[in-house]
């Protein structure tokens, strides 16, 4: 049996910054996963339906731009309708402290700032998807 | 309602994850397959090949979606089976087709499926051709398969699609790199993409060329029958020549159906993967069996030179 870990790397919003989304996705495909990476420019219904027609384990979403306590709820609000609670997703990107705390509440894995080692990210991943 | 009436009923994400099912050769995948192939046999499926840097993924992109505008006929469906890599090292993959795909993306009921190599040569993936057998029973009108496009020997496409398109780029070698074997014996029809860069009618005329001597080379009794390999130029990026391509594949289709090849390539497909599976599980059932110590005895005495290669494995065999 060949079961690979697949994530979905995409960044959503207007926010054009990708350099962070692309070294995670290359730290992961060197860690043995397959990264389906959607580069920018996704809308959370874009990203949604891709998480669901390539049955993702987990998605990362890159947001640079400040537009996360608006794009990620409704990522995840998609994600319920869809019937893909499961999904395993994570945050990276600029997001202030206390925002962090609520999107942990609503159900996002992790949040990882500038920094954070990609070693963290893929122990993390496959803790939280095995 | 159970997955197979699901996917039979347009679910797709129970067909997504049947897909998954089927890629890790987990049982339920197979099951469902039993279960629902005799709803296959009803999609065209297209291939699309061709080296990196050809353009496929913005090929396919804009295709799909010439392909999907149907105006004011019936509405046509398709899914998309990217392939991509896997690392021979790390055994990951980075699957970017999407990343070219944008507008396909704003097309929620296009179903595009990303999927790694594994380990296979040949441009597709282990399962590609179970995946798409899914992908019929799940009622797509077209199917189009774009190859991993690492290399010239990415043929194994030939033997899943109806018709074959083999993309071309200016730029990428010259005409003797063309003519080498394997990607252009197996097009149905050559494009030679990114026609707006310079040097691109000098490839599509070399292409010609090479496809003239092949004629010559091989001439056939029924000519009139035989099917002329055109040379399509497009450039995706800017929209041009994708109606034309569309028009071209209609009329491959309409002559592999006309001609009988259709069924032809249909059992070929089909021949392919019984005598595959049979290898695979023969060979995994005779591996559950083969006593790991003797072979690892048999492996030392190699490596030390003591007994060869061929006398190890006859050893085996006569167990």
């Amino acid at each position: 049996m060949n079961r690979k870990i697949r994530v979905l790397i995409a960044k959503p919003g207007l926010d054009g910054h990708d350099r962070g989304a692309k070294v995670i996705a290359r730290a992961l495909r060197d860690a043995g996963m397959e990264v389906i990476y959607t580069g920018l420019r996704q809308t959370p219904e874009m990203i949604a339906n891709a998480a669901l027609q390539e049955d993702v384990d987990a998605i990362g979403l890159s947001i640079l731009s400040g537009a996360h306590m608006t794009l990620i709820p409704h990522v995840m609000e998609l994600l319920k309708i869809n019937g893909q609670t499961d999904i395993c997703v994570f945050v990276g990107g600029i997001i202030p402290d206390e925002d962090a705390r609520a999107l942990l509440e609503l159900g996002i894995r992790a949040v990882y700032g500038p920094g954070t080692p990609t070693s963290k990210v893929i122990e993390d991943l496959m803790r939280f998807v095995q | 309602m159970d997955a197979a009436e699901q996917i039979l009923r347009g679910n797709r994400l129970a067909l997504a994850r049947w897909l998954t099912q089927i890629e890790n050769d987990l049982p339920q995948g197979q099951i469902l397959l039993d279960q629902l192939f005799s709803h296959s046999g009803h999609s065209a499926i297209i291939g699309i090949t061709g080296p990196s840097g050809s353009g496929k993924s913005t090929l396919v992109n804009r295709l799909a979606l010439e392909l999907a505008n149907t105006e004011n006929t019936n509405p046509i469906s398709i899914a998309v089976l990217a392939v991509d890599p896997s690392s021979p090292f790390s055994g990951g993959a980075l699957l970017g087709d999407r990343v070219r795909m944008r507008d396909l993306m704003e097309h929620p009921e296009i179903f595009i499926r990303s999927l790694a190599t594994r380990g296979v040569l040949g441009g597709l993936a282990r399962a590609a051709n179970e995946m798409v057998l899914a992908l019929e029973t799940a009622g797509f009108d077209i199917i189009l398969v774009e190859t991993a496009g690492v290399g010239q020997s990415e043929v194994d496409i030939a033997r899943l699609a109806h018709s074959t398109l083999v993309i071309e780029a200016p730029g990428l070698g010259d005409d003797i790199q063309a003519a080498k074997a394997g990607i252009l014996e197996i097009a149905d029809i050559i494009v030679v993409n990114k026609a707006d860069k310079s040097g691109a009618d000098a490839t599509a005329r070399a292409l010609q060329a090479m496809l003239q001597i092949e004629m010559e080379l091989k001439p056939v009794p029924n000519s009139n029958q035989c099917w002329k390999v055109p040379v399509i130029k497009t450039s995706a990026l800017n929209s041009e020549g994708i109606p034309i391509l569309k028009q071209t594949i209609q009329q491959h289709q309409d002559w592999l159906r006309a001609s009988g090849e259709w069924q032809n390539r249909a059992q070929a497909r089909m021949r392919d993967l019984f005598e595959r599976l049979l290898q695979e599980n023969f060979f995994r059932k005779w591996q559950e069996n083969l006593p790991e110590f003797e072979k690892d005895q048999l492996l030392a005495a190699i490596q030390s030179q003591k007994i060869s290669p061929y006398r190890a494995v006859r050893q085996i065999l006569s167990d």
